[in-house]
Parts: structure tokens; C-alpha cells; sequence
């Protein structure tokens, strides 16, 4: 019995008798469509348009072919390509960081018994909902205290990340020093995506066999082996579901970045900061910005595209 | 040596004997899976005591680079609350100067009680529109329709946005001339309901656009609620479809069985059974409306005038833009506080329900 089958009979209604209930649930559905999307698809034909075109015509109408235009997009990805660069060089590391601390923080806090376990659970949990008002202070206080570029000075020069390149020698890949704040942002995403990632591996762990692992145990294995060989393997798909939905979270955070990227923009500046500042202007160019913000919005829409089953999963595991 | 233990795992498996331990399981319980070996179920008890050592190397490190970020950074916080850092000078934490003079100050601040009033009108009726629009459309989804996933990618989609996006996105909604919902009002013969929709004015045609003060309707705090419902139903409608789903079928078969029309059946059986999801749904929701001040600050900067300030876009003000670093530590203080009475009952009922 296929699942529609299925709810079919559950709701009580017949999917193939044309009826004027499901007409008007159809026609209800649809009307929502417009409404989620309407946004989108008048911010995508004003991104299409010349400003002679977006000024005259209604917002949802496609440019005609005199007013269409690639610009806008040609003027957002020139903006907004080195800032969507920093963004990915903060979202992968502080995502990939952030999933294995959750997953090691579940591990020990759900397939172990003893005292007290709960309080600390509590404890991880309750970070996920503080508000970040609450820290932004002593954050701005924490990066003006540590100077992150001279303590990995004798380890890594990161005013200068160059490679190697057969023909050319050394090329510097990018210098600046405010590189040292995008490192500052991925342990500050890192350590508050924690909470979150915790409670999402340890829903999953909750459900593991424990016999399985008690069995892994008595032979002798220590808790690391039992991690490496058993959890971390059956955790892929979790850790699937984690990174999606915390790529998301990270890469459209501009709150953290206010406070840590110094005066906010610049070379360092991410994605969203870049993009405000794009459409911040007093001059409304609106085909501009709404260029800029699918530029901007281009990763996440790809990834919930793509992994859009996913990212629900970690939608629905994150309450 | 793994493939030892992996054999011993599937003997284990195909035996099938050892009862499941549930979460609850003594040491009593682990001694029987251990198979009643007395050797082997006192070494495993006196595992089992060191549990807490051996499990730490896992917790710990997440622990302390989170706890140090999130609690180290809130206690950080309470300090500075307690000084009276300001200006560019650097904070001095003498214990004998501490005092509540910023929470003084707070009270007595008309802005504080205006924002904080926002913020609580904004905290009800965001979660409560996106409560009630997600299970709108929970239960227009769940209705045995065609392409299921295709709409429900669709309203799941404005969630994937960063508020800096939708920002953008809905300031040109919003926009007088130009924008869709003037356009769409226009369109539909109600010109003069078009309105400057982000300053709170109306536009009276002959008289041009009056400001509404006072502004008894929080016009412009409603529109930064829709664009947000229209963020945030989705997530809503995600949460309650997956309570819906978990209620059983024969609970809807029972319910025609007994001539129940549609409406009775939602209301008489479905709803009830949907109180775990609304207060999941709720708490969530409430968080993300105090962190809102991303899209309140890309729409309006800093200072998004009476009508639409709320604590965390005046904290961000004082502390960022006035450098009065003590005074924003104490409206953080008092943001930490609301958050916390929304989010204490919501941990300890689910301790309490041993979900936790």
C-alpha cells in the first residue's frame, strides 16, 4: 500500500472523485504557493530588469526585451564574490568542527551511565535557546583581548596564505590581516553551534542498539574504539542532517560578525555583511539588491534544494 | 581485534536473547546482558562506576569551549552589567564598585519600557500567527494530496533564508511605489489602503502619507511580523506535521466511524493530541523572535524608532553605537531573563517527561 494510499484512507477522502472540497484545498494550496514564492519570483524579474524597466512596470512581471538585463548580477557577483568567499572559509571549517564536537559531546553524554549526566545535558541544551545579546559584549571584549594573528604567528602566517605554484612560484592567495577575525568567527560559530548539534547526534544515539555496543565493550573494546568502529560509522547519516542544517545557520548568521569582523566590513567582511552593506546605500537600485541577495542566498537555497528532506529532519530534530 | 569484537557482535545479534535495556536500566539490567557471568558482571560494575571518567574525554572538550562561550560569556556579562564601562576606556572590575545602578538607569529609561513592551508584543504575536499558519497549513498538507513534498519544500523554503535576505526581500515588498503588496492592494482596486508600510504612514492620496502617532496599531511592528510569519510558518508547519503524522490511524478511523464532520475531528481529537508540538513549536519560535534584530537592523540600522525597537536592537544600540557598554550588559541581563522564563519550564517539563 503506497503511502497515499494510505492517508488517503486515513483522512477519509477519495483522491480520484472530483470533488468541490479538494478543489477548493488545491486552489488553497496553490494561492500559498504564490504567496511563499511571490517574493522570490518579483525579487528575481526586478533583478532581470534595467532601472527604466523595474520602475515602470509591475514587480512580478518578467522584463521585456528591451528592458532585460544582466547587470544587476554582474554588479552583485563583482560585490559580493570575495565576501562569499570568506563565508565559505568560515561556514565549512566552523560547521565540520561543530558536527564532531556535537557528536563526541552525545556520545559521551548518551551511551554512558553515571551521576549527574542529566545536569550536563541540561546544561548543552539549555545553550541553544540564550539569546545572543547576551554574550555579544564580553565576545567583542574576548577578540580585542586575544590576538589570534601574533598567537599563530610561530605556526601559521595568516597575512599571507600563498601556494605553490609550478610556473608562477609562490602566489599569495590573499593577505590581510583581518583573515585572523574570520578564524575568530569559526571558534566562536564552532563553540555556540555545540548545543545544538548535541541535541540533534544525541536524539539519533538515544536509539542506538545498546546491546550492541555493551557487546563491543565486554570484548574489550575502550569507549574510543567503540566510537570509531561502530557510532561514527552509523552516525553518516546524522552527520548529513547536522552539517545542512548548520551550514545554513552559520553561513546566515550577521549578528556574530557585526561584533567580531572589526568595523564590519573590509576584506574579512562574510556574505551577509557584504550584502547589507550592498543594499544599505541610500541610492535604490532594487535590481542590484535583489541580485545581491540571491547571490547572497545562493548557497543555502542550493543546499535545501538539494538536501531540502534533510534539512527538514534537522528542522523537525532541533525542537 | 575488531573482527573479534564484530563477531561476537553478531553472535550476540543472532542469539537474540539478551533482553533490551531501556534507558532507565540498573546495573542490575547490565549484568544480565552480560550473560550472568558473576567474573564478568563485576568487572563490568566496576566499568560502569568509571563511566563518568571514561565517557569525559568525549563531553569535556565540548563542554568547556561551550561552556566557556556560553556561560562564561553570560557571567562576563552580568560583571560588566555591575560596572560602569563606557566611552573607550578599557572596563575596571573592582568588586567594591559594583553596583545595580544600569538596572536603575533601565527602569527608569521611558525607551527600556517601550522596547521591552515591543518586545513582548512581538514575542506573542509572532509565535502565536506562526503557531496558528503552521498548523494551517500542517493540516491542509497532510490532507492526502498530490505532490506532498513539492508544497512542502515550497512553504519550508523561506527558512533556509538568512534574516539579512528576507530583509531585503521584504523591504522591496514593502516598497511605496514599487513594491508588491502596494502593487497588489492597487491592483485590486484598494489604492488607499497602500501605505508606506516601514515608517508606519498612510497614505491619504490628496494629503500625502501621514505618520501614525501614536501608533496604536504597531503598523510597523506588524509588518515585520508578516514578513517574518511568512519566514517562520514553514518551520511551524514542519513540527506539526511530524505531530500529526505520530498520531495513529485508527484515532481518524474512529473518528468517521462515528460521523464526526472534518472540523469536529480536528478540533475533538487531533488538537489535543498536538500539545507537545505547540510547546516545541513555541519555544523555538520565541527564540527566534528575540534574536529578530538581524532583520530589524538590515531594515532599519540600529535605531528602528519607538514603534518597532525592541531590547535586543536597543542593547545592540547602546553597547555598539553609543559605546554604553555597561548599560547594554544590563538590557542583555534582562533579555537573558526573558528568555530564560520562556525556556526553564519548557527543559524542566521535558526532564520531568524524561525526554531530556
Amino acid at each position: 500500500m503506497s503511502v497515499r494510499d494510505d492517508l488517503a484512507e486515513r483522512v477519509g477522502v477519495d483522491l480520484e472523485a472530483v470533488d468541490p472540497l479538494r478543489v477548493a484545498l488545491y486552489a488553497t494550496l496553490v494561492g500559498l504557493v504564490a504567496f511563499y514564492l511571490s517574493p522570490l519570483e518579483s525579487g528575481l524579474m526586478t533583478a532581470l530588469k534595467t532601472e527604466a524597466e523595474f520602475a515602470t512596470s509591475p514587480p512580478f512581471v518578467p522584463p521585456t526585451v528591451e528592458g532585460f538585463t544582466l547587470e544587476p548580477f554582474g554588479v552583485a557577483i563583482d560585490t559580493l564574490s570575495s565576501a562569499i568567499l570568506n563565508s565559505i572559509m568560515l561556514a565549512v571549517p566552523a560547521t565540520v568542527l561543530s558536527a564532531l564536537f556535537g557528536s563526541f559531546a552525545a556520545y559521551g553524554l548518551t551511551n554512558f551511565e553515571w551521576r549527574g549526566q542529566l545536569g550536563v545535558v541540561a546544561l548543552f541544551i539549555a545553550g541553544i535557546f540564550i539569546p545572543y545579546q547576551a554574550v555579544l559584549i564580553p565576545l567583542s571584549r574576548l577578540w580585542a583581548i586575544v590576538d589570534t594573528q601574533s598567537l599563530l604567528a610561530p605556526v601559521l602566517d595568516i597575512t599571507v596564505f600563498s601556494a605553490q605554484v609550478p610556473v608562477l612560484g609562490t602566489v599569495e592567495l590573499a593577505t590581510h590581516p583581518h583573515y585572523a577575525s574570520i578564524i575568530n568567527l569559526i571558534i566562536t560559530h564552532t563553540a555556540y553551534g555545540i548545543p545544538i548539534t548535541t541535541l540533534l547526534f544525541r536524539g539519533y544515539y538515544k536509539k542506538l542498539s545498546t546491546e550492541m555496543l555493551e557487546a563491543a565493550r565486554l570484548d574489550g573494546a575502550g569507549a574510543f574504539t567503540v566510537y570509531r568502529r561502530i557510532v561514527l560509522p552509523l552516525s553518516m547519516p546524522m552527520f548529513a542532517v547536522t552539517l545542512i542544517y548548520q551550514f545554513t545557520q552559520v553561513w546566515n548568521d550577521l549578528l556574530f560578525a557585526l561584533i567580531i569582523i572589526p568595523s564590519g566590513s573590509g576584506p574579512a567582511a562574510v556574505a551577509t555583511i557584504a550584502l547589507n552593506e550592498l543594499t544599505g546605500g541610500i541610492i535604490q537600485t532594487f535590481n542590484t539588491q535583489m541580485a545581491g541577495a540571491f547571490v547572497a542566498a545562493l548557497p543555502t537555497l542550493l543546499v535545501y534544494v538539494l538536501f531540502g528532506d534533510k534539512f527538514a529532519k534537522g528542522v523537525a530534530g532541533g525542537t | 581485534m575488531s573482527t573479534h569484537i564484530l563477531k561476537r557482535l553478531l553472535d550476540r545479534l543472532r542469539d537474540g536473547g539478551s533482553p533490551v535495556r531501556t534507558d532507565g536500566g540498573t546495573a542490575a539490567a547490565g549484568s544480565e546482558t552480560a550473560g550472568g557471568d558473576s567474573d564478568l558482571g563485576s568487572a563490568l560494575s566496576s566499568l560502569r562506576e568509571s563511566d563518568a571518567v571514561r565517557s569525559a574525554p568525549f563531553w569535556l572538550p565540548p563542554f568547556l569551549l561551550m561552556g566557556f562561550f556560553v556561560y562564561g560569556a553570560i557571567s562576563w556579562n552580568i560583571v560588566i552589567s555591575l560596572t560602569d564601562f563606557g566611552g573607550l576606556t578599557l572596563p575596571t572590575y573592582d568588586p567594591s564598585t559594583f553596583d545595580l545602578e544600569m538596572y536603575r538607569r533601565a527602569f527608569s529609561d521611558g525607551q527600556f519600557w517601550i522596547a521591552t513592551r515591543n518586545t513582548f508584543v512581538l514575542l506573542i504575536s509572532f509565535t502565536g500567527l506562526s503557531l496558528a499558519g503552521g498548523l494551517g497549513l500542517a493540516i491542509l498538507v497532510d490532507r492526502g494530496i498530490r505532490f506532498e513534498n513539492w508544497f512542502r519544500t515550497v512553504y519550508l523554503l523561506p527558512f533556509s533564508l538568512s534574516f539579512v535576505v528576507t530583509a531585503v526581500f521584504w523591504r522591496w515588498m514593502y516598497n511605496f511605489d514599487s513594491g508588491l503588496i502596494n502593487a497588489f492592494l492597487r491592483g485590486i482596486g484598494l489604492d488607499f489602503v497602500a501605505s508606506k508600510w516601514l515608517t508606519g504612514s498612510i497614505d491619504t492620496g490628496a494629503l500625502g502619507a501621514i505618520p501614525l502617532v501614536p501608533d496604536t496599531f504597531y503598523f510597523k511592528l506588524f509588518a515585520v511580523i508578516f514578513a517574518l510569519l511568512w519566514q517562520f510558518s514553514g518551520y511551524a508547519m514542519v513540527v506539526y506535521l511530524a505531530g500529526l503524522r505520530a498520531i495513529p490511524n485508527d484515532q481518524y478511523e474512529a473518528a468517521r466511524v462515528d460521523g464526526a464532520s472534518i472540523l469536529r475531528m480536528y478540533r475533538r481529537v487531533i488538537l489535543p493530541q498536538l500539545r507537545a508540538s505547540t510547546v516545541s513549536a513555541a519555544v523555538v519560535l520565541m527564540v527566534f523572535a528575540l534574536k529578530a534584530f538581524d532583520f530589524l537592523y538590515v531594515l532599519f540600522g540600529s535605531n528602528p524608532g519607538p514603534t518597532a525597537d525592541i531590547l535586543s536592537t536597543m542593547m545592540y544600540r547602546q553597547a555598539f553605537s553609543a559605546n554604553e557598554w555597561a548599560y547594554g550588559s544590563a538590557i542583555a541581563v534582562v533579555l537573558f531573563v526573558v528568555a530564560l522564563t520562556v525556556v526553564a519550564p519548557y527543559l524542566y517539563g521535558e526532564y520531568r517527561r524524561g525526554e531530556l
